[in-house]
């Protein structure tokens, strides 16, 4: 075949498995909708964020709020980040820039085995290690401080190693035009190295966060899965992942149409997240990663 | 072409190996799906079944008693497990009883207190009593562990309780038996209730939790065969109009004593009268 024809047939197939993995999410979202119809049907909708409790199988007295479980979503989300982006960021200046050659190969090592843990394992982990920790300090223990601990030592490797490798990928006549003008290494580092990566550093953070709002296994275990708006962190605190993961597999035709329309909550939620925060980014000139 | 030999010699194995597992040869399946408690007792059931009948494979997936009342009523499976009596609006259905389970409550085996009646069970668990000093132990907030809801082994401790799950005022909400075992097992204030057969092989494998009596009643399994124990629940399978005759057969040999040692090994209770 001629080369011009063998372009024509890559571009193709590359085109056509873009927009297939592109029409999956559609579908998906699609999906979701019809599953949820018959709740939006019967005129749940408003009631899913004025309800109080969430008690879908209550004979005597049914309701669905969402709302404390879209507030502890939020917050399991933003305090794992909160704990893993800057150990994780610390955790690959000290591997490019300061760590001897075998404490650097083996840490990269030890956060790739990280990565490679099941969540479900780390789960139980964390209900037999950390939940006892936690309630020596404010029973229950399975609480938000739980969960946002546990999900952070699952986010650590994916910020970790995006960093390191932003990182690493920093052009060295930047690094060697610092060193030529005397500037010190820690200056370096936090006002050449870390600018200059921040695109790469940015997808990391961008991965951790989506990541975090979808952990399911892990938080399910260490929660404490209770629906209601944490007055501390030691509360115990249901997202909504975990609401789906519990109850999808017991539940009635109507509950179950509840849960598809709240997958359905997190997914436009998850949806206007990345949203906004790629087209935040795209206001960046940032080097290509 | 050799770049592309390993890709294509993993493709071709792939291929190849497909047609291993366990296929039967005229492809009579049996498809039973439902409560994550009977499944166990299914599943090596199936296993020793299908050494005796080798044209039949059995199919046992969990899932939870809603899933096996629905898959039976729509026919997705030929037989439904349950691990509760059917309620009224269920009548299509008809059940089989295999066995029997108790639903006890656990506390940390450094928990002094062995006993509760079912009042103090309902003030516990309503929040009306919130320390176990008031109930004999030592101090120490109750953290009280319920299960999810739909769950099998919710609605029959809110039976035994009158409850409405409503007025459950917990402080940890859990999913599977595990998730309960080690809630308990890790907070020595900490109280939960689930399957006897869970509870009881856990302990005797050095879990820290306790059964604990209800109404003077102590949780074994043999207070669950003679009747005695007051939170019990029967352990079925429902099937829904004419059955084919594989599953038929199965339903015979899961209500036979050829599978009681596989029941007691469970550490549930085969049905003494049949």
């Amino acid at each position: 075949m001629s080369r011009f024809r063998i372009d024509k047939a890559v571009e193709f197939v590359l085109g056509l498995l873009a927009i297939i993995s592109g029409g999956l999410v559609l579908l998906v979202v699609w999906f979701l909708f019809q599953g949820a119809k018959p709740a939006l049907d019967s005129g749940i909708l408003l009631r899913l964020f004025t309800d109080e409790f969430w008690q879908p199988g209550s004979a005597r007295d049914p309701q669905f709020a969402l709302v404390p479980m879209l507030v502890a979503s939020f917050l399991v989300t933003i305090l794992a980040t909160a704990l893993a982006v800057p150990v994780g960021i610390a955790g690959a200046v000290f591997h490019r820039f300061y760590a001897p050659g075998w404490i650097a190969k083996w840490n990269y090592r030890l956060m790739e085995l990280l990565a490679g843990i099941p969540s479900v394992v780390l789960g139980f982990w964390g209900l037999m290690v950390i939940v006892p920790i936690v309630n020596r300090f404010q029973p229950p223990g399975q609480s938000l401080l739980a969960a946002g601990l546990v999900l952070a030592l699952m986010l650590l490797p994916i910020v970790a190693l995006t960093s390191q490798a932003a990182l690493q990928s920093v052009p060295g006549e930047q690094l060697q035009a610092a060193a030529g003008l005397g500037i010190g290494r820690a200056r370096t580092v936090w006002c050449i190295a870390i600018p200059a990566a921040r695109g790469g550093i940015g997808s990391g953070i961008l991965l951790a966060l989506a990541r975090a709002i979808g952990e399911t296994l892990v938080v399910v275990m260490v929660c404490g899965n209770i629906a209601q708006i944490p007055d501390s962190i030691f509360d115990p605190v249901r997202p909504i992942t975990s609401t789906i993961a519990l109850e999808m597999g017991y539940a009635t035709a109507s509950h179950k149409a509840l849960l598809y329309a709240a997958g359905l909550v997190l997914v436009i939620l998850i949806g206007l997240l990345v949203g906004w925060l790629s087209f935040r980014r795209s206001g960046d000139h940032v080097a290509v990663n | 072409m050799m770049r592309y030999l390993p890709i294509l010699l993993a493709c071709v194995s792939l291929v190849a190996l497909s047609g291993c597992g366990r296929e039967s040869e005229d492809g009579q399946t049996v498809v039973l799906t439902g409560s994550s408690t009977v499944a166990p007792v299914a599943t090596d059931a199936a296993k020793r079944y299908e050494e005796s009948h080798p044209g039949v494979r059995i199919d046992v997936q969990s899932g939870g008693s809603s899933r096996g009342i629905a898959d039976a009523m729509s026919g997705l499976a030929d037989l439904g497990m349950i691990s509760r009596a059917l309620k009224p609006e269920e009548s299509e259905l008809r059940s089989h009883r295999i066995a029997m389970d108790g639903v006890c409550v656990i506390v940390n085996s450094g928990n002094p207190v062995s006993d509760l009646t079912k009042e103090q069970l309902v003030d516990i668990y309503t929040g009306k009593v919130e320390i176990w000093s008031d109930l004999g132990g030592g101090d120490g907030e109750i953290v009280v562990a319920s299960k999810a809801e739909g769950r099998a082994t919710l609605e029959v401790f809110l039976g035994y309780t009158g409850l409405d799950s409503a007025d459950i005022a917990a402080d940890v909400i859990v999913g599977e038996n595990q998730h309960a075992i080690k809630t308990v097992a890790g907070n020595v204030n900490s109280i939960a209730y689930v399957s006897i057969g869970a509870a009881a092989s856990e302990a005797a494998a050095g879990t820290p939790i306790k059964l604990i009596a209800c109404d003077g009643v102590a949780a074994t399994t043999e207070a669950v065969a003679k009747g005695t124990f007051p939170i019990t629940r029967p352990l079925q399978v429902v099937s829904h109009g004419e059955l084919k005759p594989e599953a038929k057969e199965f339903l015979d040999f899961l209500q036979s004593r050829e599978i009681d040692d596989i029941i007691e090994g469970h550490l549930y209770v085969p049905v003494p009268d049949r």
